[in-house]
């Protein structure tokens, strides 16, 4: 499979239908709309694929919904302002147990924002977002190429869990372009049973997220609990960047782990030794990863292209072991790695 | 042997209706349901009931159901209809669910000319929530939430969802019907049933608009209901056929190579 | 090593395309590359540019703090962008319309008339092709071949006419600069 240069939406998008995506819906905002796009002219040409461009992003996420309880693999997408419509959805997807992907690329917020780069969206996508007692599984890719196989391998999880995912990047990833090599999807694995096709000859089943029954409801809700504790045990990821010999750790995620990167070279070209601890997978947090890291490191910076939500749970991770200084860019502002490698190195230099 | 002339329809389970008594969703619920036995398509038929007071509709037909948030009913059976065309999809939806919360999903699932039958019961209130105004409300019907009854300057106007809908380009079946009285009932089925075969035949969108008893919160017994559906909520509402295009869109699929 | 550039110009110009060549080109090499445009609203009012880093290494950022080359193909790019410049890199200027020159002392100036020399050549559009030629020359980031192979790629090589007035374009960008 050859190499090839193309826009993080168009990735995502690509990913999907070879993963075996066969049913989109989405409504028009920037910064994803190459997604929608790129799903328009594909989708359609997939084998059963079907593509519907919908009135609103409320209307999307219930159409996913709808799809993905026939049993076919489903995925919308947005941006900020949309993703807040699709709470309804997601919280509904969760309570009934439909897989299906959402794809957040974010922009500046709150309200109507702007369509530049932003992060502010994690508290929403980490607690659950809609109403009730759930989690939705967040995947935070840094690069194309990671855009490329987490989004395989979002479906899979779905699937496994039977349960919402959703990928969380920005407009940098989405409108930048990287090569990108699309690996090989693994076979569906997804059981007749939890599908609504007819009951032809059988029994008739229904999906439903209303217990009216306190007790009932009660129980379903442990049994999500039960769910959601078996993926916290199994399903985190992260990457660890230079930080065995490391006195400071940066932890960011996505775009900003990226500019991390480059702040980290700067940083060591001088003679700072410093660390990235990116976590990829949001929820659940890879907390046990980061509080191991703390027997040796004991300096922390979050960045984050927000005022400071993942940092919560850094500071739930480390457990005051050690000491996490923050420094944040909201509302659509992207540093550059110069701007972060000084602000890291005065902390550096006050640490000693 | 005596011929059986009323009997359980198969495709509504055993249990017992929560519905009060002398509600129209009952009567509604066996109407559908014995389309759904006299068409013999209980394995292929999908139903998305509403929130609302049709909302545990699934505990009562014997066909495969999942549950829509709260007027996004029409979305989900759009992506169903989609994703399993040979499928017989339809929603059930009350007037707030349709025409408030939920008139995006609903007009533009009409407006793209899914293939999918939409059951439209109007009953002039929010039923489930206790009896607040709904788009259908008459003006000056008194309702929890217009307790001086709806005024046009502050509540707006009904809602006349069939012609409206009659308008859209998507649209191939509309009609209005009533559960008011035997001939009312008699007169639903049928439009049941031509829906349904128009899905079937694969023509496009269609949709029975249903005036149906509230006696709870309308304060009425069901005899005065059925009285009140006649003389005063039908002349806001007049039952008919509003679109018909059935022969048309048939003559297109077969002139289509 | 780490090579990162920057392309500015009004919409319509091709600033866009350059930067997409340009990675499309390095990419075949075996390099890491990475593309940013600007987007949405930022693109109204007539303006476009993009960064392009092109890499033997991970590109950690795609953001560039201080870029090693910039093109600017209007005025308001040079303002927008020459204080980016890293100290010894390199600015291009399409100086057929940009009369302006940066005033830093510390930093390479290349004037190239592009848009003249498009319209010598018989065609406005080809501007941008020039300053490729320009650029590959004096940066070597890839092997004009490379390039002019790659351009013709993504431009789909349907139309004959269109990839003949490319290498003419390029030809006498890369002819412009002499060492
Ligand atoms: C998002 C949301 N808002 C409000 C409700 C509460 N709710 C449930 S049913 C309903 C109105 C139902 O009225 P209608 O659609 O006319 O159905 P009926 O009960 O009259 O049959 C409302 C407001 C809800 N379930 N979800
Ligand atoms: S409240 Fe009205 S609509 Fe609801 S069950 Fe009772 S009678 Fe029927
Ligand atoms: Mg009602």
């Amino acid at each position: 499979m050859n190499k090839v240069l193309m826009s993080g939406n168009n990735v995502i998008a690509e990913a999907a239908i070879r993963a075996g995506c066969r049913f989109y819906a989405g409504y028009p905002i920037t910064p994803q709309n190459e997604l929608t796009e790129y799903m328009a002219e594909h989708m359609r040409n997939a084998e059963s694929g079907v593509f519907i461009q919908s009135e609103s992003e409320v209307a999307a996420i219930n159409m996913i919904a709808g799809a993905a309880a026939t049993g076919v693999r489903v995925m919308t997408s947005s941006s900020s302002p949309g993703i807040s419509l699709k709470q309804e959805g997601i919280s509904s997807m969760a309570a009934c147990e439909l897989p299906g992907i959402i794809v957040n690329i974010m922009r500046g917020g709150p309200g109507l924002g702007n369509i530049r780069p932003s992060q502010g969206d994690y508290f929403q996508a980490t607690r659950g977002g809609g109403h009730g007692d759930y989690r939705t599984i967040v995947i935070a890719p840094a690069t194309g190429q990671e855009l490329a196989d987490l989004t395989m391998d979002a479906f899979d999880l779905a699937d496994k869990y039977r349960t919402p995912v959703m990928i969380l990047a920005d407009g940098m990833m989405g409108q930048m372009m990287e090569p990108v090599i699309f690996k090989k999807p693994t076979p569906r694995q997804y059981p007749e049973k939890f599908m609504l096709r007819g009951a032809g000859t059988g029994k008739s089943k229904f999906i439903r997220g209303l217990l009216l029954d306190p007790i009932d409801s009660e129980e379903h809700n442990w049994k999500l609990a039960r769910k959601y504790e078996v993926i916290t045990k199994n399903e985190t990821l992260h990457e660890e960047h230079r930080v065995d010999d490391a006195d400071l750790v940066i932890v960011a995620y996505g775009t900003a782990a990226r500019i991390a990167k480059g702040a980290i070279k700067r940083l060591r070209d001088h003679g700072m030794k410093v660390g990235l601890f990116r976590p990829i997978t949001l929820w659940p947090f890879p907390e046990l990863k980061l509080r191991a890291l703390s027997a040796k490191v004991k300096d922390y910076l979050v960045f984050e292209m927000s005022t400071g939500q993942m940092l919560e749970d850094v500071r739930l991770a480390l457990q005051g072991y050690a000491n996490i200084e923050f420094h944040g860019r909201p509302g659509g502002a992207v540093p550059t790695p110069a701007e972060l490698a000084n602000v890291v190195a005065k902390i550096y230099d006050r640490k000693d | 042997m005596a011929k059986i002339v009323f009997k359980h329809p198969q495709s509504l389970k055993e249990n017992i209706y929560h519905y009060c008594p002398g509600c129209g969703h009952s009567i509604v619920h066996r109407l559908v349901a014995e389309v759904i036995d006299e068409m013999g398509i209980r394995g292929i038929t999908i139903g998305v009931p509403p929130a609302g007071c049709a909302v545990l509709a699934y505990n009562y037909f014997d066909v495969d159901m999942i549950e829509a948030p709260h007027g996004r009913g029409p979305a989900m059976a759009s992506a169903i209809k989609r994703c399993l065309p040979d499928r017989v999809v339809f929603s059930y939806q009350g007037d707030g669910d349709l025409a408030a919360i939920g008139i995006a999903e609903s007009l533009h699932a009409a407006n793209r000319g899914e293939n999918i039958t939409v059951i439209f019961i109007n009953n002039a209130v929010y039923g489930m929530t206790g009896g607040q105004m709904a788009p259908t409300t008459l003006l000056n019907q008194r309702t929890t939430t217009s307790p001086a009854g709806r005024k046009k300057e502050l509540d707006g106007h009904p809602v006349k969802v069939s012609e409206i809908f009659s308008q859209l380009g998507g649209t191939t079946y509309i009609e209005r019907c009533s559960v008011s009285s035997p001939a009312g009932v008699n007169k639903t089925k049928k439009a049941i049933r031509k829906a349904f075969q128009c899905q079937i035949d694969g023509l496009g969108f269609s949709m029975v608009e249903i005036l149906s008893l509230c006696p709870t919160n309308w304060k009425m017994s069901s005899i005065d209901s059925c009285k009140w559906i006649d003389d005063v909520l039908s002349k806001e509402f007049p039952p008919g056929i509003y679109k018909d295009n059935i022969a048309e869109a048939k003559n297109t699929a077969e002139a289509a190579p | 090593m780490i090579v990162k550039t920057i392309f500015s110009g009004f919409g319509g110009q091709g600033v866009l395309m350059m930067g997409i060549s340009l990675a499309n080109s390095a990419m075949s090499k075996g390099y890491h590359v990475t593309y940013l445009p600007a987007y949405g609203a930022e693109m109204r009012g007539g303006t476009a540019n993009c960064t392009v880093a092109v890499g033997d290494e991970e590109i950690a950022s795609p953001v560039a703090s201080e870029p090693d080359y910039l093109i600017v193909m209007n005025l308001p790019s040079l303002f927008t962008f020459q204080n980016k410049v890293s100290a010894g890199g390199s600015i291009f200027i399409n100086s057929s319309i940009i009369d302006a020159r940066p005033n830093r002392q510390d930093v390479k100036t290349i004037c190239v008339p592009c848009a003249d020399m498009a319209q010598e050549l018989g065609n406005n559009r080809v501007a941008n092709i020039i300053m490729m030629g320009a650029f590959i020359k004096k940066s070597n980031v890839v092997s004009p071949d490379i390039y002019l192979k790659n351009l013709e790629t993504i431009m789909g090589s349907r139309k004959k006419t269109l990839a003949e007035i490319n290498r003419k374009a390029f030809a006498a960008g890369f002819d412009y600069i002499k060492d």
